[in-house]
């Protein structure tokens, strides 16, 4: 397997831990930015070949990813006028542990799943099961509506590095419609952010209590 | 060819909505497209068309056996929802009006998908598209709802596509050349890689069973239902949650192929056993009508997904249970959101004596009220009798016992509320603001006829229906 492609995914596993230790959201939105960016390049890199169609996938992914979607969550910080995550349901040291814990259980159990031989020697599965649970402690773990977005665009990093293994045996039509609805679902999530936080003066979701049972 | 244009007809409604210049004429377009949706899908159902098994698109047995009903519940809101935009005409409707026809369309595609990327890709699409229909009314509440909609329901789906890349990694491992058609998948049978393929059950379950609302993942389903327009929580709860249900029979037939339908099925039985059991419970406590009805759906999808864990017969029951639980729950909502405006409440506490102010959608929702709770001669008393039938066939009489307890349950939370809402002397606060939303035809009409459209499925079942679910239980059960 490809030494640049596993350098990118620990970057991108390196980036889940930065997101899970960091209060500061522009920290956070950097972090996730710069993940996005990182998954964008690597359908070219397991291309042997030059391809315009995967290259064109992946300079739309690292512009989705990397720029429009980073500074749609900037705006609505400046908005909000709130830089950081003041009181986080899990603190940051837990949630670290939480993330590093996970990271070596994400090892571990992509030793137990059965891989091809091309694709044995990658960090793919660990990096993807890593990223899937490192979203998950960021959806519960973290009070402010950006936070958590930022948690789900890590879930989705994740679950876009699975995709990768499977690269070469789908058709792009259904990678593009893929990507397509995750990013009209990003903008959707955007667009809520920004409701809520004229709705509610804040983008602090332990305001939402008004509905429970 | 008609298959196509159940999707390409609303879609291209829609774009016309999003065109058209007059906020009051707008809402037309919803009731023309509907009786076209609804003549197309009624003929493909008489006479269905071929399939070609490597399609990715077609009207196969599966949709012919669900997408009618889904098609007639649209119709119903439609017609409804002229009358309804017309009394909120404070709010414009260009938005509201094209999402809605969008939603038929990817409804009628995700129903009708026969590739575990495009269903995915449709269901995803649904879901999004649902959302500003959520926040119609535009509250601090609404908005809320809708948070906990995207993040519950986003992550449903991102489970369910990583979910789907598991279901095709295990082809990919097992030898095959990436078809992820699910004719393809099943005739790879056993050669599917075991692990990934329990893998991908776990996960599909789990996202899919989140867009159907099973619990422990319903969480958004009584905050959605309980602030979007009655409408909108109709087609909710009968369209997007019956293409949900129709993807997990169709990952059900790829897992049970795979040799692992044993532990597909009970794992069904345990997550639909435990829908019940909470919708239950909550339906004891609940003082608010328009959640009342999200619990009762969560109860009704635990219901669907036991029968699909109860085999052959189960399924067939399951399929019968789509129409009567989608056209009973869409009268139910267009009664309650009747109700609910008149009364300017939802609670018990706020809400009395319904029945003097507005007599119909009160007669409506207590004969919903004994429809949903499976009272004869509702469709949901036959389907629900099948469904117990199919269970001691394929002795699971434990799973049988605890579904009929929780009905009783839940009957007795449901009678408790919607007797203390038509019961008794009409609130001051709600004689005045019912009589600034008097009952119309246009708003009585469509409840009625969903409500007769339930007594008819459960009375006199058309032979073509029954027809039609037996195709799709041959579909989802190639082997003998």
């Amino acid at each position: 397997m490809n030494p640049m492609l596993n350098l990118l995914i620990g970057l991108a596993m390196g980036l889940n831990l930065l997101a899970l230790g960091s209060g500061r959201l522009p920290a956070v939105i950097r972090a996730v930015s710069v993940q996005g960016m990182a998954l964008g390049l690597m359908p070219i890199l397991m291309e042997s070949h030059f391809d315009w169609l995967v290259s064109l996938v992946a300079v739309f992914t690292v512009g989705v990813k990397g720029f429009v979607i980073p500074h749609l969550l900037r705006r609505a910080t400046r908005a909000a006028n709130v830089e950081r995550e003041n009181e986080p349901f899990i603190g940051f040291v837990p949630s670290l542990m939480l993330g590093a814990g996970g990271t070596i259980a994400a090892v571990a159990l992509s030793q137990a799943l059965p891989l091809l031989p091309e694709h044995a020697g990658s960090l793919l599965v660990p990096g993807a099961i890593a990223s899937v649970l490192t979203g998950f402690v960021m959806l519960i773990g973290r009070a402010k509506a950006i936070s958590q977005v930022c948690g789900y665009l890590i879930l989705e990093n994740g679950i876009y590095l699975f995709g990768l293994l499977l690269i070469k045996s789908t058709p792009l039509l259904v990678d593009a419609g893929i990507l397509l609805d995750l990013t009209v679902g990003i903008f959707v999530i955007g667009i809520i952010v920004d409701r809520i936080q004229r709705a509610f003066d804040s983008l602090d979701t332990r305001k939402l209590t008004v509905l429970r049972e | 060819m008609k298959e196509l244009l159940l999707i390409f007809v609303p879609a291209f409604g829609a774009a016309l909505a999003v065109i058209w210049p007059s906020d009051r004429t707008r809402p037309w377009l919803l009731p023309t497209v509907g009786i076209v949706h609804v003549v197309l899908s009624l003929w493909l159902l008489i006479a269905p068309p071929d399939v070609s098994p490597q399609a990715w698109l077609g009207f196969d047995p599966l949709a012919r056996a669900v997408l009618p009903a889904v098609s007639l519940l649209f119709m119903a809101c439609a017609a409804y929802g002229v009358s309804y935009l017309r009394v909120r005409a404070e709010r414009p409707n260009r938005v509201f009006v094209a999402l809605l026809l969008l939603v038929l369309a990817l409804l009628s595609a995700g129903h009708q998908a026969r590739h575990l990327g495009l269903l995915w890709i449709t269901t995803e699409a649904v879901t999004l598209a649902a959302v500003p229909l959520l926040h119609f009314n535009a509250t601090p509440r609404a908005f809320e709802a809708t948070w906990k909609y995207l993040l519950v329901g986003g992550t449903g789906v991102a489970l369910s596509l990583l979910g789907s890349f598991c279901l095709g990694y295990a082809s990919l491992y097992g030898g095959g050349e990436g078809n992820l058609t699910f004719v393809a998948l099943t005739a790879q049978g056993v050669g599917l890689s075991r692990p990934w393929v329990l893998t991908a059950w776990v996960l599909l379950l789990v996202g899919y069973g989140t867009k159907m609302g099973l619990a422990p993942m319903h969480t958004w389903k009584p905050d959605a239902y309980g602030e979007a327009p009655g409408i909108v929580g109709a087609i909710l709860a009968g369209g997007v949650t019956t293409v949900a249900f129709t993807a997990l029979l169709r990952v059900r037939m790829v897992v049970d192929a795979a040799g692992q339908g044993a532990i597909a099925d009970r794992t069904l039985l345990v997550i639909g056993m435990f829908s019940m059991v909470v919708a239950a419970l909550f339906l004891l406590g609940t003082r608010d009508m328009k959640r009342m009805l999200a619990y009762s759906s969560v109860e009704h999808m635990g219901i669907l997904v036991i029968g699909a864990g109860f085999g052959k017969l189960g399924v067939g029951a399951a399929l019968f249970h789509v129409w009567s639980n989608s056209l009973t729950k869409g009268a139910l909502f267009l009664s309650v959101g009747n109700i609910n405006r008149a009364a300017g409440g939802r609670t018990m506490d706020q809400v009395g004596g319904m029945s003097a102010l507005t007599p119909y959608s009160a007669a409506i929702f207590v004969a919903g009220l004994f429809a949903v709770t499976a009272c004869p001669p509702f469709g949901p008393f036959f389907s629900e009798l099948a469904m117990v039938r199919a269970g001691f066939a394929s002795s699971h009489g434990a799973v049988v016992g605890v579904l009929l307890g929780c009905l009783l349950f839940a009957f007795f939370g449901l009678t408790r509320l919607v007797f203390a809402i038509v019961d008794g002397r009409p609130r001051m606060a709600s004689k005045a603001s019912g009589k600034l939303f008097p009952e119309t035809a246009g708003i009585i009409v469509p409840a009625l006829g969903l409500m007769a459209l339930s007594i008819w499925v459960g009375i006199a079942t058309p032979t073509v229906l029954c027809e039609a679910w037996a195709a799709a239980v041959k579909q989802l059960f190639p082997v003998p």
